[in-house]
């Protein structure tokens, strides 16, 4: 069961010094007792365990996963660039063989933010792992990259960037959104025409304990995964899912953590939420810790665990294993569902409503995609807040192919700007970021 | 008139200082089976009846304890831990002699499961049995709360011949390290305490009345008395003293390097405001990284007798050496025959450098002025490379706030340090290559007995204090006290300043050199549900290692 040991980077960056606001639970307080803990353990006195000072990420780094209006750095803060710029950090490490894998346990997390950025939306102004994928194939080639996002919050922000994107598989594993913000993550969110089956989420019931997380890592995820074969898998790993977490109704452990972690094996964890600060946190994290570097994990357990009072009812094995079955079944049938989606359209149109909650913002917005056989297609943005922004964006897909160019280039020259506050162009292929 | 004495692993070095003034300076061997002897055979060259009454201050670094961990004097120690939930500690060299207890108390310092005491007796039922009487109490988390901790020392205190306890010896939190650094100062303190009466016994005989210090590993002095209970902080004395006469024959106030360029090795320090930087967690010694407070110094096999060879196109030097110089009758060409060919120093024979150094030229196809100047210069470079790669790790060392992120202090130093024998002939390359302004203190040979002489006493204290609890903890003072839920983090310096005071003066502190520092002041709001429901403060403060007294260095300033 015990892998041998590998050499894991961490990149900790508790930010001792920033909070939302003073009661908020993004708070100083957060990483204080996981510190104690990889401290109090001597972590960091393993010869395989690497400790690393984040970098800080650039507005360009931003301007690869976002269009932030009006622009970055009306959006982030210097938290926000070194979060992001401690999930890069973690990636250069692996990358560069430095490490086998690697761990970036920062805040604020980011897992909430979309392309599109108005504002702060639970909890979250970037998207730090979005913004590290990025980095990661402007610097290192595409890349097929497979984001799981352990939050117990559907990871609607990440699904969002790369929802028409064939080379990034988003799974997301939350409690079921009819019981908890953000109220999305539903079966039927397949990703776009060019890439259905590269996003997947699976709503769990509230209870769901280790038993019902690891059935549904076995039975689904890692299938899918070896389906995909990403050249990299990335760990969104919220800590949520504790049975101690004060905002949600789950009963993962720190063993089922570990072991999520031991069997999903991914090459980058970045922490997400978790604001069980004592109960949890400490634990959950020294698990992951311990299983990105091979070590023994066998006795992280709370204080105050029991898992008979933790197991699930069979009631909700049940429905689990029918929300499997029911996903695998879609997931076979994907490449017919899109003549059916499709028909005979070129361009499809999705409307979107964007609550930011942190910030109190309402988005209304178009998205158009071209439908494309070549490859994630051409996709343009108009978006409008009610703060008055009015913004249209055009977006050129990694591995964009020559006809999807010519149109999205054509398109954006011919994008009146007076219309709107800002017009922009992204070009995930070469890297170029325009606005007007 | 003060006395420092640093008995070394091959000489004892000592002098006699009235104020910065050198009085006089002794040099005599070490005899590794009586330390005691070296001693007093140091002392009996420059102390007479006159000069003992003069006495004020007497600094002794012994490498006593270094010597019998070393080489393995110790006592067997039982070990009782309170493990709890997480990382199975590896115990590399005491396992046979470790018990697992249960109990937990957590990072709160809340005590989450109990004791067992039937379990704790029968595990010292068995030890007794083994022979052991020796013991070591160790526990996760004991910084947070030494109860559990105390509680088993109870439970032992009887039956066993002296117990060393986790939370006395350091307020960081390690518990692998914690549990290495008892299991030393339990094995070592028998053998120190011994050695501690005899020096007591002899400085009597002498009429010396002046208080008697030992060095640490930090660079600071503890009163001997005192020292007992602590043996293990007195380990690795010998390369804090040379730092701490580097500091004081060179009245360093600013950041810069300090190098000790030896035979076999260069030690590299740094310091920061005057100040030599510690170990980001403790010193380690023989493999056991410990939670000592120790001197940060980077040793490099490098060193004026290293042999030099030319392979595959390249020089190599080090890390091997063979004995002294060729020039000086040594089997192979060294960095010091090349400098001894290019006229940079006046010792040894400069017809035997040329000769020894002629292979590498003739493989180097060099005359053999070049290949000496080539070989010069790539042991300057070599050292150079290893402290800006020791500078580039301090300025890259992780920190966890955005303020000292975006505005850390790096450390820039403009000042390089060099003693050793090639101290003359390498400081003008080496403070080239780095940037800094060269010095070589006068008196360096003798830098490690007078950094004894002049060190002061340093000590550190961390202290926690819980608002929802209110209860303020110094588990390394075994102090436990209620305050208020209105405590704040001021009333926490204050009161951990006081307590500091308290324990320096208690370890030989004069008022004088008191010189507090607060390292370290978090609170934190305590947020449950929304709702602050206390605060929870950390605070560590400390005297960091310096001169005595008010003595400037002048006339020695470089």
């Amino acid at each position: 069961m015990l892998k041998p040991p590998r050499r894991t980077g961490l990149v900790f960056f508790p930010a001792f010094d920033w909070a939302i606001s003073p009661n908020h639970p993004e708070r100083e307080e957060r990483l204080l007792y996981t510190q104690d803990q990889i401290f109090e353990e001597g972590l960091l006195d393993r010869e395989n365990i690497v400790e690393y000072k984040p970098g800080l990420a650039t507005f360009e780094d931003i301007n690869r996963a976002h269009f932030c209006v009006p622009d970055a750095p009306s959006i982030v803060t210097e938290s926000h660039l070194i979060s992001a710029g401690g999930a890069i950090t973690a990636a250069q490490k692996v990358l560069s063989n430095e490490v086998d894998n690697a761990f970036a346990l920062v805040r604020p997390p980011g897992h909430h933010a979309m392309l599109v950025v108005h504002g702060a939306r639970g909890f979250c102004n970037v998207n730090i792992e979005a913004i590290m994928v990025e980095w990661i194939r402007h610097h290192h080639g595409p890349k097929r990259i497979a984001i799981i996002d352990t939050d117990c919050h559907h990871g609607d922000g990440t699904q969002d960037i790369y929802w028409n994107d064939p080379d990034t598989l988003c799974i997301s594993i939350h409690q079921d959104g009819r019981t908890l913000y953000p109220g999305t993550g539903f079966r039927d969110e397949f990703g776009g025409p060019n890439a259905l089956g590269t996003t997947i989420n699976i709503p769990l019931p509230p209870q769901t304990s280790d038993e019902g997380f690891l059935m549904v890592l076995e039975r689904a995820i890692l299938p899918i995964i070896e389906d995909f074969k990403p050249d990299l898998v990335i760990n969104s790993a919220g800590q949520d899912n504790h049975y101690t977490d004060p905002i949600t109704n789950m009963r993962f452990s720190a063993q089922g953590y570990a072991r999520l972690n031991e069997r999903l094996s991914p090459h980058i964890a970045v922490l997400e939420g978790g604001y069980a600060i004592e109960q949890a946190l400490p634990y959950v994290n020294l698990g992951i810790i311990l299983a990105m570097a091979g070590l023994d994990y066998s006795q992280v357990r709370e204080p105050d665990y029991d898992p008979a009072r933790l197991r699930q009812s069979p009631e909700i094995t049940a429905r689990i294993e029918q929300e499997i079955e029911s996903l695998l079944r879609m997931y076979k049938a994907r490449q017919s569902m899109k003549t059916r989606l499709v028909g005979g359209a070129n361009y499809l149109k999705r409307q979107k409503a964007i609550y930011y909650d942190t910030d109190g913002i309402s988005e209304q917005q178009e998205e158009t995609v071209r439908v494309c056989g070549d490859c994630g297609g051409l996709v343009m943005i108009e978006s409008v807040a009610d703060t008055g922004n009015r913004i249209f964006a055009t977006i050129l897909p990694g591995r964009c192919c020559p006809d999807c160019r010519t149109k999205g280039e054509h398109f954006y020259e011919r994008t009146n700007p007076g219309k709107y506050n800002r017009v922009f162009f992204q070009d995930r292929e070469k890297g170029v970021f325009l606005t007007k | 008139m003060i006395l420092g004495i640093d008995v070394g692993g091959t000489h004892t070095d000592a002098v006699l200082m009235d104020g910065l003034t050198v009085v006089k300076k002794a040099k005599v061997r070490t005899d590794e089976e009586n330390l005691l002897a070296s001693l007093l055979a140091a002392t009996n060259e420059l102390v007479d009846s006159r000069v003992s009454v003069q006495l004020h201050r007497v600094v002794l670094s012994t490498t006593l304890s270094t010597n019998a961990i070393v080489q393995n004097k110790i006592d067997r120690v039982g070990l009782l831990l309170i493990s709890g939930p997480g990382l199975p500690p590896q115990l590399p060299v005491f396992e046979q002699d470790s018990c697992f207890l249960t109990g937990y108390t957590n990072h709160r310092g809340r005590e989450s499961a109990c004791l067992d005491d039937g379990q704790a007796a029968n595990a010292i039922r068995q030890f007794r049995a083994m022979g052991i009487n020796h013991l070591g109490i160790v526990g996760k988390f004991s910084p947070r709360n030494p109860h559990q901790e105390m509680a088993l020392g109870r439970l032992a205190a009887d039956q066993m011949h002296h117990i060393s306890f986790g939370h006395r010896l350091s307020g960081h939190l390690n518990f692998p390290r914690r549990i290495a650094t008892t299991y030393l100062n339990e094995a070592v303190w028998n053998r120190y305490r011994r050695f501690a009466t005899e020096v007591l016994n002899f400085a009597a005989a002498r009429g010396i009345g002046a208080p008697i210090c030992i060095l640490k590993a930090d660079g600071g002095t503890i009163d001997i008395r005192h020292s007992v209970e602590f043996p293990a902080q007195t380990i690795l004395s010998g390369p804090a003293a040379s730092v701490m006469g580097i500091l004081a024959l060179a009245g360093c106030q600013s950041d810069a390097i300090a190098l000790d360029i030896g035979g076999t090795t260069t030690d590299i320090v740094l310091f920061a405001d005057g100040a030599p930087l510690m170990e980001p967690f403790g010193a380690t010694i023989e493999g056991h990284k410990t939670l000592i407070r120790g001197l940060r110094t980077r040793s490099i096999g490098i060193g004026g007798d290293s042999v030099v060879d030319y392979r595959e196109g390249e020089l190599q030097i080090g890390p091997r050496r063979e004995g002294i110089a060729a020039a000086l009758g040594g089997p192979f060409p060294t960095p010091t025959d090349a400098m001894i060919l290019l006229g940079m120093t006046d010792i040894g024979c400069r017809d035997r450098a040329a000769a020894a150094l002629q292979p590498i030229a003739a493989a180097m196809g060099a005359g053999v002025n070049q290949a000496a100047t080539a070989i010069f210069r790539e042991t300057c470079r070599k050292i150079s490379v290893a402290v800006r790669a020791l500078i580039d790790e301090i300025n890259n060392q992780p920190v966890y706030t955005i303020h000292e992120l975006l505005e850390g202090r790096l450390i820039r130093p403009r000042t390089l340090y060099v003693v050793g024998g090639p101290a003359q002939a390498m400081a003008p390359e080496l403070s080239r290559l780095l940037a800094c302004e060269p010095c070589v203190p006068a008196h360096a040979e003798a830098a490690n007995a007078i950094g004894a002489a002049l060190a002061r006493t340093t000590a550190e204290l961390t202290l926690l204090a819980d608002t929802e609890q209110r209860l303020l903890t110094i588990a390394e003072e075994g102090f436990q006290c209620e305050i208020p839920s209105r405590f704040t983090r001021e009333d926490a310096i204050r009161t951990a300043l006081a307590k500091l005071r308290e324990k320096a003066s208690r370890m030989g502190a004069a008022e004088q050199d008191m010189d507090l520092e607060v390292l370290e002041a978090q609170e934190y709001n305590m947020v449950r549900e929304f709702r602050t429901t206390g605060k929870n403060i950390r605070v560590t403060v400390q005297i960091k290692p310096g001169v005595i007294g008010s003595l400037t260095p002048k006339e020695n300033r470089c």
